[in-house]
């Protein structure tokens, strides 16, 4: 369990001009003492209950209203491209109405106690699609404050009952006197005011931008060159540093020859740290060129030596065993035993790189006082503070944090070790702060530097009856806890039972009369992680793939199938027929190479169905076409929302079709592009995405679009060839031609 | 010394003359507009234009640029980067944005010289930027309706 003291957290609190609004963040010094209480499965779905709407308002620590008239809002998340400071910037500016042009956006500085993530407890961070979802009544209070702020400064300065004052786009009206300010205007009188602990907060029939398309906010910036990466910090008297890792997980160093490497012109050190040999220059690619003339003997003693597919055999025979009970209800052997018909499958999942585009990097740079600055794509904030501080020496306080643009991370930049973080401080500790240090992973680092989505495999057995009835469903999944081991443990693991390992399955919505779920926590040396929708990327293609084929065992409509299993789940069942209805899915035809698909699943709060379209040309499968429905609450920016399901589809597709990281004796085989292909532009689907009106609090969409997926294409090869095909990557070199 | 034309602008750099233009575009002269990928040529996040045609900066070594002039999305302008940069805001193409740069140098350079590509030529031009975020169908989209803009 990670432990950090931080005694000034003030310290890192954003220090706005003196003609800005509402003061600094005013937090509270003293020590806080960091626990993790993070149950992001359990939490998103208490997003529709009364928990988060009791967070108070806090407009200090959300809304800055210059003079010159822009509101700039404070993220406390990392956009790593799902467009959250877009709509969080929308829910605060909804309330405030403010005038959308002028709406800025800043991150926001490192805060546990100010910032932190509502459904993670005392810890900001970015994951589990909750960004919104926490979010939704702190920002509307906190505009809402803002704005009875304004109001209260224009009603004592026109000397007018606030109650006869309206505020629309930015300007503060009094009707009757016609007089009327610019938020700008009444921004330092508005500072003065208390702050109203419970404003009232709009009717949604009184929503101006909530709900609407709204131009991104980040889409300027990053169609000129101009939006700033992690990668683009250029700090004075920078030098950048390369690591050579071990090629096998575990491994250590164990002897250096730097000779030749120093020798290459740009090279200014070589290093050694806890995590390799650092070859630090004065541009990337003298490290780069550096680091090939190092020569490194690794001590592997204790390194991973395994080869992918023997930990999966492994795995195979760990299954014939049974594995501790995630979730269970009656007798399913015995159901099973006396059922008309049984089915057995199994599922294997690879391990797989997150491969965000733009690879991992952290420039950390010392401050005359001993104090540092951190610039990256900060994705758990609390963590990479502490980590950092511990490796470097010094209290939390005294590491500021200046999270940037990311470039994709899809989970790999929330690692519970900081990994990349710490490793940047390891090299600064050693150089001794001399100058700031950008640690940049090349593809090849970033790609073969562990923290996958776990290998997993599944296996399933159920019976139906004489009617095509399930009668019992017994499912056994094996793989490397995400959790054991790290300082979230003693909160997301029960029991021996990872709920990231076995969400989505062993909490199905399926009716289902009796059932055991079961899991085995593998123990291995690849350092495993979240992957863009966690559990979910293994659990949902097991679940609605043997759904599947159990609805085709009975005979039976497989749309009509689900819905008789979810008479108890409305909102999924809701985004089923209507992403079913918009696929024509009742006027399908199937065979011949071409076949529609469908799949439905729950995952962070959110609903979402597919119905793939596909036609199979012997071993080639092109996917034409994707509808999807689905259901997040309150709809904050529709098309925001549009662009995570169509980017989920090209996110994941490639993953269906090709990718998986292997080891061979341990070492990964795909290090680049070439060998782990993303999708391609020729290969991407038309996307249609379909929502569902709702007034449910809202719920994320960065992740629950992709688990469907897989599933909606692995039942529309199905019904195209006759073929089923279960595990991912999806083994097409066996589909005959049809 | 190496003397590179970027941006409209010559600049002095002072690296080995196999140094990728991408890393002397970077670190040398502070354009980071034009991003590192991958390094080898399978991604175009570093797409920029010599002489108006995109290349991949990652394996351009600068001793082999000579005179040619480097654009880079920091520097490109005209009407066709204008309706490629109004359509990719019109449409909110970007997600993280990291691959956009050379996704555009791209878009443009197609535009360039196929005014109104079909979407198989639309293939041909762009298979070679990866979106990890997936914005494909937008940025389709969006090489349509700048085509639009400029007939």
């Amino acid at each position: 369990m990670l432990k950090v003291r931080q005694t000034h957290p003030e310290a890192a609190a954003p220090r706005p001009s003196r003609r800005s609004f509402l003061g600094g963040a005013g937090v509270a010094a003293g020590a806080l003492v960091i626990g993790f209480t993070l149950d992001p499965a359990k939490q998103v779905r208490a997003a529709a209950g009364p928990d988060l709407s009791s967070a108070p308002a806090q407009p200090n620590a959300f809304v800055r209203i210059e003079a010159e008239d822009t509101v700039t809002v404070l993220i406390k998340h990392l956009d790593m491209g799902q467009g959250n400071t877009t709509g969080l910037a929308t829910i605060l500016a909804d309330e405030l109405d403010a005038d959308w042009s002028r709406v800025r956006v800043a991150f926001a500085p490192a805060d546990a106690k100010l910032y932190n993530n509502l459904l993670m407890g005392p810890i900001q961070g970015t994951g589990g699609s909750t960004a919104v979802a926490n979010s939704w009544f702190q920002l509307r209070k906190a505009g809402a404050a803002a704005r009875a702020m304004l109001v209260s400064a224009a009603a004592e300065k026109w000397s007018v009952p606030a109650s006869e004052i309206t505020v629309s786009n930015g300007t503060v009206r009094h009707l009757a006197s016609q007089r009327e300010e610019r938020f700008g205007a009444l921004a330092e009188a508005a500072a003065a005011i208390p702050v109203p602990q419970q404003p009232k907060l709009k009717d949604p029939s009184q929503w101006v931008h909530i709900g609407k398309k709204l131009p991104r906010l980040d889409s300027v910036a990053k169609t000129n060159g101009t939006a700033i990466y992690a990668m683009d910090i250029r700090r004075p008297g920078q030098v950048t540093a390369v690591v050579a890792h071990a090629p096998r997980f575990g491994g250590t160093v164990s002897k250096v020859d730097d000779k030749a490497a120093r020798a290459v012109s740009g090279v200014i050190d070589v290093v050694t740290i806890p995590t390799g040999v650092a070859v630090i220059a004065k541009d990337t690619w003298s490290a780069m060129k550096g680091r090939d003339a190092l020569s490194v003997t690794w001590d592997e003693r204790t390194a991973e030596k395994r080869s992918s597919d023997a930990i999966l055999a492994e795995y195979r025979e760990t299954a014939k065993r049974p594995g501790i009970v995630a979730s269970e209800k009656g007798d399913p052997a015995a159901a099973i035993a006396g059922s008309a018909k049984v089915i057995e499958a199994e599922f294997t999942f690879p391990y797989l790189a997150h491969a965000a585009m733009e690879p991992l990097n952290a420039t950390i740079e010392r401050a005359a006082d001993g104090s540092y600055d951190i610039y990256a794509g900060l994705q758990f904030q609390t963590i990479e503070q502490a980590v950092a501080a511990a490796t470097l020496g010094v209290t939390a306080d005294k590491v500021r944090l200046h999270t940037q643009w990311a470039g994709g991370s899809f989970g790999r930049r929330a690692t519970p070790t900081a990994d990349y973080i710490a490793e940047a401080a390891s090299i600064v500790k050693a150089t001794g702060g001399k100058a700031p240090v950008h640690l940049v992973w090349t593809r090849e680092d970033d790609m073969a530097g562990g923290y996958y989505r776990p290998m997993v495999l599944h296996t399933l057995k159920a019976g139906i009856d004489a009617k095509g009835a399930i009668t019992g469903w017994q499912h056994r999944m094996v793989g490397k806890s995400i959790m054991i081991g790290s300082p979230f443990e003693a909160m997301l693991v029960k029991n021996g039972v990872d709920s990231t390992t076995v969400e989505g399955a062993s909490d199905t919505p399926y009716a289902i009369p009796a059932y055991r779920f079961e899991v085995h926590n593998a123990r291995e040396g690849v350092p495993v992680l979240w992957w863009r929708s966690v559990g979910h990327t293994h659990t949902a293609q097991a679940m609605e793939v043997f759904i599947d084929e159990l609805a085709h065992a009975a005979g039976a409509d497989p749309l009509a199938y689900r819905l008789g299993m979810l008479t108890g789940a409305p909102r999924l069942s809701g985004v089923l027929k209507l992403a079913a209805e918009k696929a024509d899915w009742a006027k399908r035809s199937g065979g011949k190479g071409q076949g529609l698909g469908i799949s439905a699943h729950e995952s962070f709060g959110s609903y979402v169905a597919m119905v793939a379209d596909i036609t199979a040309d012997g071993s080639h499968v092109k996917v034409n076409r994707i509808v999807a429905a689905v259901d997040v609450g309150v709809a904050v920016n529709p098309d925001v929302i549009r662009a995570q399901v169509e980017g989920s589809v090209g996110f994941a597709l490639s993953s269906v079709l090709r990718n998986k990281i292997t080891l061979t004796d341990g070492v990964v085989q795909e290090k680049n592009f070439d060998a782990y292909e993303p999708t391609r532009m020729s290969e991407m689907p038309v996307v249609e995405v379909h929502i569902v009106a709702s007034d449910a609090a809202p719920t994320g969409i960065g992740e629950p679009g992709v688990p469907v997926i897989a599933p909606a294409i692995s039942n529309a090869i199905f019904a195209a060839t006759g073929q089923r095909l279960r595990s991912l990557p999806l083994d097409l070199s066996g589909l005959k031609g049809v | 010394m190496l003397k590179l034309n970027v941006d409209g602008v010559s600049h002095d750099v002072d690296a080995d003359p196999d140094m990728p233009l991408l890393w002397a575009l970077r670190d040398h002269l502070d354009k980071t507009g034009t991003k590192y990928g991958c390094g080898i040529a399978q991604c175009g996040a570093c797409t920029v234009h010599l002489d108006g045609q995109p290349v991949r900066s990652c394996q351009t070594r600068i001793g082999d640029v000579g005179e040619a002039k480097i654009t880079t999305i920091q520097g490109v302008s005209g009407r066709v980067a204008d309706a490629v940069q109004t359509a990719w805001r019109g449409l909110d193409v970007v997600q993280c944005g990291y691959c956009q740069s050379g996704q555009i140098m791209s878009a443009i350079g197609l535009l360039s010289t196929t005014p109104k590509p079909s979407d198989a030529e639309i293939d041909g031009a762009m298979d070679g930027n990866i979106c990890r975020c997936g914005t494909y169908q937008r940025v389709r989209a969006a090489i349509h309706e700048a085509a639009r803009s400029l007939a």
